[in-house]
């Protein structure tokens, strides 16, 4: 007997919004049969790890600067992946981006003005475009694999920058440990007044909300999709396929940068060998689930956010190996495509030799 | 389905009384930047929390957070702890010396303890152990033992403690054969076992018949038992993942302090200081000499009980690698030299990534 997944004639549109509730649903159940299996109450676990970041306002604090990073980066990769570029390097312009940004605040300590700040948010994204577009300059004049060469540069972005915290940029009171020197208040990205909330989610949000004019409401949204969609039918409209590839890598490049500047300025206050617990690469995974729609990205982000704290809280509190956390991230991935698979085709049990079909993929 | 609604709605209460009725008198948490389960760094850590547990049963409660990254997470981390009513937290890697002191200024009543880092405040103490004794000791064993008078050195990262870690091995190796050699290579991680292990295929296949690291899985200790070859377990007695191969381990012993230190909260006389001690005090604890030849066997005890006497194994004539003197014959370094080292003693076959 075989199994085949056979694609459906038409979807139900219902199921289109139901499958990540679905998913969400099935992802809790098998989540709460692990807990039990190791000998933990599952309605106690699952109250921890879902309910719980929620019912505090430090713990939503925590979850929304956790999702921070991801919203913007996967925002900047949406406009990618819709074209038809296939950025897996938004870890290195992260990092780019907090070099470039940094440099201000470390090489010109006394340089505090109102302009600092600015500054150094339009050096971050210049410097996440410029180390974006070297895949996109490889792809478009040479033709190479941007999949390959923007994950390539992830790690001489992060050695660059480890270079840089144990050499020159080296903490001159920091008793040769690896960082940077602390950056002044005025370098610092502060919080909304009276909240812990920073200023780096309103940027977030704001930039995810024009992103969604753009992509609706636009002739560039237009071109980004059909490019995505037909490459040959955009270029009889006129669209150059090259161009785009340069503006979506650009700007998801400038906005990886920029969440890199933020994260440093706003949380870190230095730079260290390390800025990101691999922002730039689980960005690949909200950008998906938020469906390459920026505010299907922000949920996406928020749930997303609301698992490392809550997996954070299950460790705490029950004492669980912060593996089952990642465990109970991997299902909600599998779950969620899962889900979105059977929405588009259905499976069917044979026990005769199918027909070759290129409708018809096997399992 | 309305009992299973019930049943929630019972589990959710019984969850929030449960962590309401907290019985115990102090909370000690602990931040590891590893899993526990590495059998090196972290694991000593949380053998050290669970010899608070149980030297003072239902009046301590302890929770850990393991695998947390260097970076944003770890103030986040730590900052759950501390608002959950942790009374004393321990931050267990150089890298959360920063969001430690950032945190420790909001929650003033909250005492922190940060290991390896170098910046306290009122309510921030550090501590550390002087693993360069062992390392001094470790070093005449390799300089002895070894046939090609070559050792390899699994390095994580270039700050002072591994650089006078090194260091003090090299010094140690050098008090029995002044031309012995030793090959550095730099990891750039505390925990990463295959990367670790194809550390140590390198050094074997550029001569080394005995390696040493300072990182915390056990795999280049296994690579050397696979190889036939020779080496030194780090922070946890790592025997039995090389029985033929382990002459002896650099043990972290950090239940001594922990349990110190929590005594004091309970008794209301906690205060902020920098810890460093070492085999005399029994925060560094040398594995039974194994795979060894009596006469190496006497020698290591030997200098582990001048050291326990009080020797200083950075004690001159100390050469630097540029010609330079660091210390003069019987001048012993200061403390701030040792913790603050970025050069390398003569003879070490490496440039100090600077």
């Amino acid at each position: 007997m075989r199994i085949e997944l056979v694609k459906r004639k038409e979807h139900s549109e219902v199921m289109v919004f139901l499958s990540p509730v679905i998913a969400v649903l099935l992802t809790a159940l098998t989540a709460g049969i692990i807990f039990a299996l190791s000998g933990l109450n599952p309605f106690e676990a699952l109250y921890k790890f879902f309910i719980d970041p929620l019912t505090q306002t430090w713990s939503l604090e925590d979850t929304i600067a956790a999702a921070t990073p991801l919203v913007l980066i996967a925002c900047g990769l949406a406009v990618c992946y819709l074209s038809n570029n296939w950025n897996i390097g938004a870890e290195g312009q992260f990092v780019v981006g907090a070099l470039f940004g940094s440099f201000l605040p470390v090489m010109l300590p006394g340089f505090e003005s109102f302009l600092t700040l600015p500054l150094m948010l339009v050096c971050g994204m210049i410097g996440g475009a410029l180390w974006a577009l070297i895949p996109a300059f490889l792809k478009t004049r040479f033709n190479t694999n941007e999949i390959l060469t923007s994950l390539m540069l992830v790690y001489v972005a992060s050695l660059l920058l480890d270079y840089l915290v144990r050499g020159p940029w080296r903490d001159p009171d920091g008793f040769n440990f690896p960082e940077s020197r602390i950056f002044s208040d005025a370098a610092t990205l502060p919080s909304i007044p009276g909240t812990s909330i920073s200023m780096a989610t309103v940027i977030t949000i704001g930039i995810a909300l024009v992103l969604t004019v753009i992509l609706t409401k636009t002739l560039k949204g237009f071109e980004i999709r059909v490019m995505g969609q037909s490459p040959r039918a955009g270029s009889f409209a006129g669209f150059s396929s090259k161009r785009l590839s340069l503006f979506a890598f650009g700007l998801s490049g400038a906005l990886a940068g920029l969440a890199g500047i933020m994260v440093v300025s706003g949380e870190m206050n230095q730079l260290q060998p390390t800025i990101s617990p691999g922002y730039g690469f689980t960005a690949i995974i909200v950008a998906f689930l938020g469906r390459l729609n920026p505010v299907g990205i922000i949920v996406a982000g928020f749930v997303l956010a609301l698992s490392y704290i809550g997996g954070e809280g299950v460790q705490s509190a029950m004492g669980v190996s912060d593996k089952i956390a990642s465990v109970i991230q991997g299902l909600l991935l599998f779950f969620v495509l899962a889900c979105d698979t059977l929405i588009l085709y259905r499976i069917r049990f044979s026990s005769r030799r199918a027909p070759a079909s290129a409708e018809v993929s096997h399992v | 389905m309305k009992s299973l609604l019930k049943a929630t709605v019972a589990a959710i209460a019984f969850a929030a009384a449960g962590s309401a009725a907290n019985a115990a008198d102090v909370k000690a948490c602990f931040v590891y930047v590893g899993p526990v389960g590495d059998f090196g760094w972290s694991y000593q850590h949380d053998q050290g929390r669970l010899a608070v547990e149980e030297k003072f049963g239902d009046k301590v409660e302890t929770a850990y957070l393991e695998s947390v990254p260097e970076g944003p997470d770890a103030e986040r981390a730590i900052e759950r702890f501390a608002r959950e009513g942790c009374d004393i937290i321990f931050t267990t890697s150089f890298g959360y010396m920063n969001p430690t002191i950032k945190v420790a200024k909001d929650f003033p009543d909250v005492k922190f303890e940060h290991a390896t880092g170098y910046k306290t405040a009122e309510n921030v103490a550090t501590y550390n152990s002087k693993f360069h004794q062992g390392r001094y000791i470790i070093g005449q064993i390799a300089a002895k033992q070894s046939e090609a008078g070559v050792a390899g050195y699994i390095a994580s990262f270039p700050i002072p403690e591994v650089v006078s870690g090194i260091n003090a091995f090299m010094l140690g190796a050098q008090s029995v054969n002044p031309d012995f050699k030793v090959k550095v290579v730099w990891v750039n991680t505390w925990f990463d076992p295959g990367k670790e292990a194809d550390a140590a295929k390198a050094l074997f296949d550029q001569g080394a018949d005995i390696i040493t690291q300072h990182t915390d899985s056990t795999a280049p200790l296994q690579v050397a038992q696979e190889r036939g070859m020779k080496g030194f377990g780090q922070a946890s007695d790592m025997i039995a993942f090389a029985p033929d191969a382990q002459y002896t381990s650099i043990i972290d012993d950090w239940a001594p302090y922990y349990i110190h230190r929590v005594q004091e909260v309970l008794d209301g006389t906690w205060e902020s200081h920098s810890s460093w001690e070492g085999l005399a005090e029994g925060h560094v604890v040398m594995a039974p000499y194994t795979n060894l030849p009596e006469d190496v066997v006497e020698m290591a005890k030997a200098t582990e009980a001048k050291i326990k006497d009080g020797w200083e194994p950075f004690t001159g004539p100390i050469t630097k690698q540029d010609g330079t003197v660091a210390a003069e014959d019987g001048v012993r370094l200061d403390d701030g030299a040792i913790l603050g080292m970025n050069w390398y003693v003569q003879g070490i076959d490496d440039q100090l990534p600077q």
